[in-house]
């Protein structure tokens, strides 16, 4: 369930437009109009502004947000304008440059959006960056990693319910023959975790429980500072209960000394409009803390004051 | 016509490529008993003498029959369908039928980034598997890796690509064959190259290839089949469609050879056949059109005659 709020009569595209260049105009910018209004719109709602803002000012939106705003406000504030496909092709294109290299946004984008929705990612990348997500990452990456990531980026799974049982249980038992043999990038895990619809594997890794003792990731723990196998149990993590993924993002981001500001911008953008009503739930569960106040004891400012908007706190 | 001339027609109008129709009715038609018993008695490889004192038609040759029946049919039914529809049904026919590594690689290959998603969107309908899935599941072969990239690439399909990259990729491609590895197919750098780059920069990096090593990447990749189709698919997909006509045309190959002039001619008649005729007269020294006039028959015949004069009139 999404987290954004939106109020329930929505101001025509134009008047918001109006309101965000007032924001603009003169020394220093009002953030809080900014996030009054932003905030609180969905997607095609921002769309829709950004067109008219083009329109009506000869300027783009994203633009004028960059010039005037800074840091880590302005960073949330952009990616949360951005079309979820856009957003998408920005964090990829990121992840993929050597400075910033991050092979689990590439990962988590795979595995957590809809079929329809990486496809659209990668349609925004194409226009965006004149090349192909799976070109860049081939490229950027190496050995186990680039074998378990480009088919990851370039699936296109089944997203129907049904379920092979039969199929499930002897998929099962090959990943625990491999697993048990230690050969965590034998091509037929790869090829299980990469082309299998979520719903199948959800059925194959419940089967893997039954049958065996122990949920997969328990026997995936091998040697704790493998770096393949813990992209691995993530990518399994994000592939059948996302919310326990981005709970672990999200524990991790705000618990580092000093935050982790990119992993908690990017989960609560990318997330308000998805499950991050469920996340928060799995987060207050797993840390007896509400997400807002561990955002609020963690962070400051307009930053603050736009993730709590997104999280669905603070005033409509 | 003379009886004997008639049977020499008659025969045809059932060997070759789909039948003739017109003479099948006209000739049978008013054929009496005795002369299909004529005929019968003396065309031995279509009937064989029973034991039992009478000419019995051979079951192979019923069976030909039978699939030269449905070729129009089959054509009309390829023509007519939706390109999504169609390419999925031939993906997955390949796969379980075969698998037919040559139509997978055409079909990733030669289709534009949208067409390949539409095909990989109608399979999902039709079949409730992904394309990725069920080619991972069911081939066991080496070629596995590079066939599910193929199909799985979503490719950039704008004017920009990297000059500098294309040359040092063409440059790695060099290497790796020099190095002669025999399992070609599963070499890192040319999966990545081939099943990510987009067709401008493949072309860019064929051009490279052939500058600076002096020989032609898909000949270069001769003993690799599967690489060298790929290639040729990618970059000059109308060679590897003359190639695929010439063996179909000859007559010679196994059924899916002869279901290959169907479906060149059905999926490429919008597309570049012209291209392709010019290329196969060149390699042949015939014209498309001789060749099928020679070797199919009836509607068949006059349907694939029409759908290569398409685009005649345009330019």
């Amino acid at each position: 369930m999404a987290t954004l709020r939106v109020p329930a009569s929505v101001p025509p595209a134009d008047e918001d437009c109006e309101q965000l260049r007032k924001a603009f105009a003169g020394w220093g910018t009002n953030e809080d109009l900014i996030i009054q209004i932003l905030a609180h719109r969905n997607a095609a709602q921002r769309k829709l502004i950004r067109e008219v803002y083009a329109a009506t000012y000869g300027d783009d939106l994203l633009k004028d947000l960059d010039a005037e705003l800074s840091s880590d406000f302005q960073r949330a504030v952009l990616l949360w304008t951005l079309d979820p496909a856009e957003r998408d092709a920005l964090l990829a294109y990121e992840a993929t440059k050597r400075l910033t290299a991050s092979n689990w946004v590439i990962m988590e984008i795979a595995c957590t959006r809809s079929s329809q929705d990486l496809f659209k990612a990668r349609q925004a990348y194409h226009a965006r960056y004149k090349r192909s997500i799976e070109e860049d990452v081939a490229y950027h990456t190496a050995g186990d990693f680039r074998k378990l990531l480009v088919p990851l980026v370039t699936a296109f799974r089944y997203e129907g319910d049904d379920v092979n049982m039969t199929l499930a249980k002897s998929e099962a038992k090959l990943l625990h023959e491999k697993i048990s043999e230690k050969a965590y990038n034998n091509e037929e895990i790869i090829r299980i975790l990469t082309t299998r619809s979520k719903a199948q594997l959800n059925a194959t890794l419940n089967q893997y429980n039954n049958e065996f003792g122990n949920a997969i990731n328990k026997n995936l723990k091998d040697d704790p500072k493998d770096e393949y196998l813990k992209l691995l149990r993530a990518t399994i993590k994000c592939l059948t209960s996302p919310e326990r993924y981005f709970e672990k993002v999200l524990r991790l981001a705000i618990n580092r000394v000093g935050t982790d500001e990119w992993a908690l911008t990017r989960v609560v953008t990318t997330r308000a409009e998805v499950d991050l009503q469920h996340v928060k739930e799995e987060y207050h569960k797993r840390n007896s803390v509400p997400l807002d106040r561990a955002i609020a004891g963690d962070t400051s400012g307009d930053y603050e004051k736009m993730l709590l908007a997104l999280t669905g706190h603070g005033d409509l | 016509m003379a009886v004997a001339d008639e049977f020499g027609v008659l025969t045809k109008a059932f060997t070759g490529l789909g039948v003739d129709e017109k003479s099948l009715i006209s000739i049978l038609g008013k054929w009496h008993p005795e002369h299909k018993q004529s005929f019968r008695k003396t065309t031995r490889d279509i009937f064989v003498e029973d034991e039992r004192q009478f000419e019995r038609w051979d079951d192979r040759h019923v069976q030909k029959l039978q699939q030269e029946f449905l070729r129009f049919k089959d054509a009309v039914v390829l023509w007519t369908m939706h390109p999504w529809e169609r390419d999925a049904r031939l993906l997955r026919e390949a796969v379980y039928k075969g698998p037919k590594y040559g139509i997978l690689v055409e079909i990733a290959c030669t289709r534009s980034s949208e067409e390949l998603l539409g095909a990989r969107r109608a399979y999902h309908s039709l079949f409730e598997h992904s394309i990725e899935e069920d080619i991972a599941f069911h081939i066991h072969s080496s070629e596995k890796k590079l066939l599910v990239g193929l199909v799985s690439a979503y490719r950039y399909e704008g004017p920009k690509y990297g000059e500098e990259v294309a040359k040092s990729e063409a440059k790695i491609l060099k290497n790796v064959i020099k190095d002669g590895a025999k399992k070609l197919h599963e070499e890192e750098e040319i999966v990545r190259i081939l099943t990510t780059r987009s067709k401008l920069h493949l072309k860019a990096v064929f051009k490279h290839y052939k500058e600076t090593s002096g020989n032609y990447l898909d000949e270069d990749l001769g003993d690799h089949l599967i690489l060298k189709q790929t290639v040729q698919c990618l970059c000059k997909p109308e060679t590897y469609f003359t190639e695929v006509l010439d063996v179909s045309l000859k007559g010679i190959g196994h059924d899916f050879a002869k279901e290959a002039l169907t479906r060149v001619i059905v999926t490429r008649a919008d597309v570049d056949l012209k291209l392709i005729k010019e290329e196969y007269h060149h390699l042949s020294g015939f014209t498309l059109s001789h060749k099928i006039e020679e070797i199919a028959n009836g509607n068949f015949k006059d349907f694939l005659l029409t759908l290569i004069a398409r685009g005649d009139q345009e330019n």
